[in-house]
């Protein structure tokens, strides 16, 4: 009964999918009153619809009906509740329906976000994301239903993947989704803009928190996945350029660029054309992300069973949704008009220097992406696209982007110049300077020019965004959330900055053959080799090995790797002993038994890596505070506009 | 020419070149294995059926076999296992099985029940060595060669068609590919 219930329910989303992309649309576009206020139940009852379904499937996990075949594929009786729920989005249909329930409650969170707009612009914005909704419904229906039933039901189901039996499976893929379908809020607003061929600050001002939300949580999303491939999966790496890892990258480029672009905006009513034009990329590249996932034209890690028709249903999806907002915005955009000049040291310049630098980077990302296909289909043959490539040329416009953060921030808005800043930016960066090259030297005992450059930047970064908050302080100004929710970002983004470079730049890795009371070096750290011991376990025996750690003389920990050999099943494995000291991982692993007394070891020193995506945090959190501020709930009629343009710092 | 119709035009190229991925991905090797020529990571792991044998990639010189990466866990690879049943039972190939992050027991009752197509099954608990096959999902075949060199790899389930259009074509001529088993 209960799958029945939930395909129904999903049936029935779909029609009221399609009613409220068609009131949305046509109500304020023929003026009818009546369709225009039917939005809204519509986007109540599709929400209860999509929900249903959605408890529909979890309850089919949580009581182990593997008559169901989508369950029996991906869970088990001997499962815990925590995984048997987390299944649900473990391959391709039941991960659908989650981005069709995010979508529902984003839409949802929208309605009661533009109930205080003008009527029409909020039945359009419902509007487009009912298309969006209508589009993924169908989809699911068509081509990937997680309800169809098994005749004769299975006894049990096979079980989850175990390589996403961790919590970090719960976790990653709904939180990057809701960032992905948040994209598609901005999206909608920009395509209420395009239909209704008027764009003005106050539209700027009614999208900023809804970009920021999705892009928070899209940053929140890769890091938690780069943490879990880390810490659980043991890739040895946080960051592969691999193909859907990329597809959530360019999405968060594009938002983060749609951020600093709606900023300018919204203060100067400038950018006009080219805001609309990355909401409508930003959604578009995360609507792309999911065609390279499911359609199997990118093999990756990430695949899941891919079958050529849900490719070619996303590509169909995807030549209407962005094709048609691409010919609008076409149509449109010329007769938007930029209310205003700038100076070319004016923030304005800076600000749009961010976005051709972010928008370039998304670029390069993308054709690294697509150029194996390309190269196929022109018959080259094969062609794998890896580091080599995307390290050099990402770094090439991320380098001039992150020097130019201090100076846009400090800038002033239209007439340009740094007015008393100047001083301040020369002081901190030189401060920048010697502490990271400090670091550096002191520290890591040396490194190129790369490493001292990106150590600089970062450090650079958060001297120069603490100026403004502390002269605010000192003259007991009060700080609007959105200036400390920017600031906040910046510094994570600074700490960021670091500690990827000492990841980068100073991990040390070596396989040492060691006597019994031999000494080696890696890093900072000296590791004095005390010995082996025999272990005894309940079903296993081995060695384990134990290590003296120092750092300056200083012990800091006693690692014991292992080599364990289970009985019943004969198998050896490895236990490497890892540990964290102020941010660095250090990982040891013992190796072969080479007689005289002495062990192969490999030895793995990372400085700072935790840093990496706490900092990454840290940067979603600032736009989390940003979001709350005060301004963004205020109605369109009473916002006060000169008096915030006049702050300074505002980005 | 109007300025603003360049995205448009981006996009149809964008959708050009993904249309003839689509046509061209069910091939599935678009993106081919780097070992791809070169010779099978050196292994010498425990065999599933006898724990104190040994299955390694020595023993394995000199003839032709597919190396197939399987769990029980893997839905796809209960797809393919009929399939492989019905390669075993030719004996066009030997083929080598990787248990890969499973659980013993399960695996041998999977076997019983099913039926076991394989020569010889390594096992490989803690996915140390698909890592270094370069696995990305179960099921995964490579065609290895007499001189331990990998001629192909093809990801997903083992279909009838695809034992025939796209393994079988790297294989030799029946008679000394039989050699082996």
């Amino acid at each position: 009964m209960i799958p029945e219930l939930g395909e129904f329910a999903l049936i029935l989303a779909l029609v009221l999918a399609a009613l409220q992309g068609f009131f949305g649309i046509a109500g304020p576009a023929l003026k009818r009153e009546r369709w225009t206020a039917a939005v809204t139940p519509a986007v109540a009852g599709q929400f209860v619809m999509v929900a249903t379904s959605m408890g529909c499937l979890m309850t089919s996990f949580i009581d182990n009906d593997f008559s169901v075949r989508y369950v029996v594929e991906n869970s088990n009786s001997a499962l815990p509740v925590f995984y048997r729920i987390a299944g649900v989005w473990g391959a391709h249909a039941g991960s659908l329906l989650l981005w069709i329930f995010l979508l529902g409650a984003w839409t949802v969170a929208a309605a009661f976000g533009t109930s205080r707009l003008p009527r029409e612009f909020a039945a359009r914005v419902l509007g487009v994301l009912g298309v969006i909704s209508f589009g993924f419904l169908l989809y699911t229906l068509t081509t990937s239903n997680p309800f169809i039933r098994l005749d004769p039901p299975w006894p049990d189901g096979q079980g989850l993947n175990p390589i996403l039996q961790d919590p970090g499976l719960a976790a990653h893929p709904p939180i990057l989704y809701t960032g992905y379908v948040g994209l598609a809020v901005a999206f909608a607003f920009a395509g209420a803009a395009l239909l209704e061929g008027r764009l003005d600050r106050e539209w700027a001002r009614w999208t900023r928190p809804w970009t920021t939300a999705a892009w928070a949580f899209l940053t929140c999303g890769i890091t938690l996945g780069s943490w879990w491939a880390y810490y659980t999966l043991g890739w040895g790496g946080f960051w592969f350029w691999d193909p859907v890892e990329n597809a959530s990258l360019m999405p968060w480029l594009m938002a983060t660029a749609l951020i600093h672009s709606l900023a300018v905006t919204e203060k100067r009513g400038l950018f006009k054309s080219w805001t609309l034009l990355l909401a409508v990329l930003g959604f578009s590249l995360s609507l792309l992300g999911t065609f390279l996932v499911r359609s199997g034209v990118l093999i990756s890690v990430h695949s899941f069973a891919v079958s050529p028709s849900r490719g070619e249903f996303i590509l169909t999806f995807l030549v209407i949704m962005i094709g048609a907002a691409l010919a609008l915005y076409a149509w449109r955009a010329p007769q938007l008009k930029s209310e205003a000049g700038f100076e070319l040291t004016a923030r304005e310049s800076f600000l749009l220097f961010n976005n051709i630098l972010l928008v370039t980077a998304c670029g390069t990302v993308f054709v690294g992406e697509i150029a194996p296909i390309i190269y196929t289909a022109l018959g080259f043959g094969k062609l794998s696209v890896g580091p080599p490539y995307f390290n050099p040329t990402f770094l090439l416009s991320m380098l001039p982007l992150l020097a130019l953060v201090s100076l846009g921030v400090h800038s002033r808005w239209k007439r340009g110049g740094f007015g008393d800043r100047g001083k301040t930016l020369i002081l901190t960066l030189a401060a920048a300077a010697v502490i990271g090259c400090g670091v550096m030297f002191g520290v890591f005992s040396g490194g190129g020019v790369l490493a001292a450059a990106g150590m600089t930047l970062g450090v650079w970064i958060v001297l120069s965004s603490l100026v403004d908050p502390i002269i605010r302080l000192r003259r007991r100004i009060r700080i609007p959330r959105s200036v400390l929710g920017m600031t906040i970002a910046h510094i994570g983004l600074g700490i960021f900055v670091f500690s990827l470079t000492a990841v980068q730049g100073f991990t040390t890795e070596h396989d040492v053959a060691m006597p019994i009371g031999g000494v080696t070096q890696a890093g900072a750290y000296t590791f004095q080799f005390e010995g082996v011991n025999r272990l005894q376990g309940s079903d296993y025996g081995g060695v384990s090995a134990t290590l003296l750690v120092t750092r300056h003389g200083e012990p800091v920990a006693v690692m014991h790797p292992e080599k364990r050999d289970y009985w019943v099943q004969h198998i050896v494995t490895t236990h490497s002993a890892i540990d964290m000291f102020d941010g660095s991982n250090i990982l040891v692993a013992l190796g072969q038994d080479l007689g005289d007394g002495r062990w192969s070891l490999r030895i793995q020193v990372r400085p700072l890596v935790t840093y990496m995506w706490i900092a990454a945090l840290i940067m979603a959190a600032g736009g989390m505070l940003a979001i709350s501020d005060r301004r963004y709930r205020i109605a369109a009629e009473t916002v006060e506009e000169p008096a915030t343009a006049a702050a300074r710092g505002k980005a | 020419m109007n300025r603003y119709l360049i995205p448009l035009a981006v996009f149809a190229l964008v959708v050009v070149v993904f249309a003839i991925g689509i046509a061209e991905a069910p091939r599935k090797d678009l993106v081919p294995s780097p070992l791809i020529g070169k010779e099978v990571p050196n292994f010498s792991l425990p065999s599933l059926t006898d724990p104190t044998q040994e299955v390694s990639s020595k023993q394995l010189l000199g003839h032709w076999y597919l190396f197939n990466v399987w769990g029980t866990w893997c839905v796809s690879c209960r797809m393919e296992h009929p399939e492989l049943l019905q390669i075993a039972h030719s004996g066009a190939v030997p083929i080598i099985g990787l248990d890969w992050k499973d659980s013993r027991a399960e695996a041998l009752e999977f076997l019983k029940k099913e039926g076991d197509p394989y020569q010889r099954i390594a096992v490989d608990r803690k996915g140390n060595e698909a890592i270094r096959w370069g696995v990305y999902g179960a099921p995964e075949t490579f065609v290895v060669n007499p001189k331990g060199i990998i001629v192909y790899k093809y990801i997903g389930p083992i279909t009838p068609q695809a034992w025939v259009q796209n393994i079988l074509p790297h294989l030799p001529a029946p008679q000394t590919a039989s050699a082996g088993s």
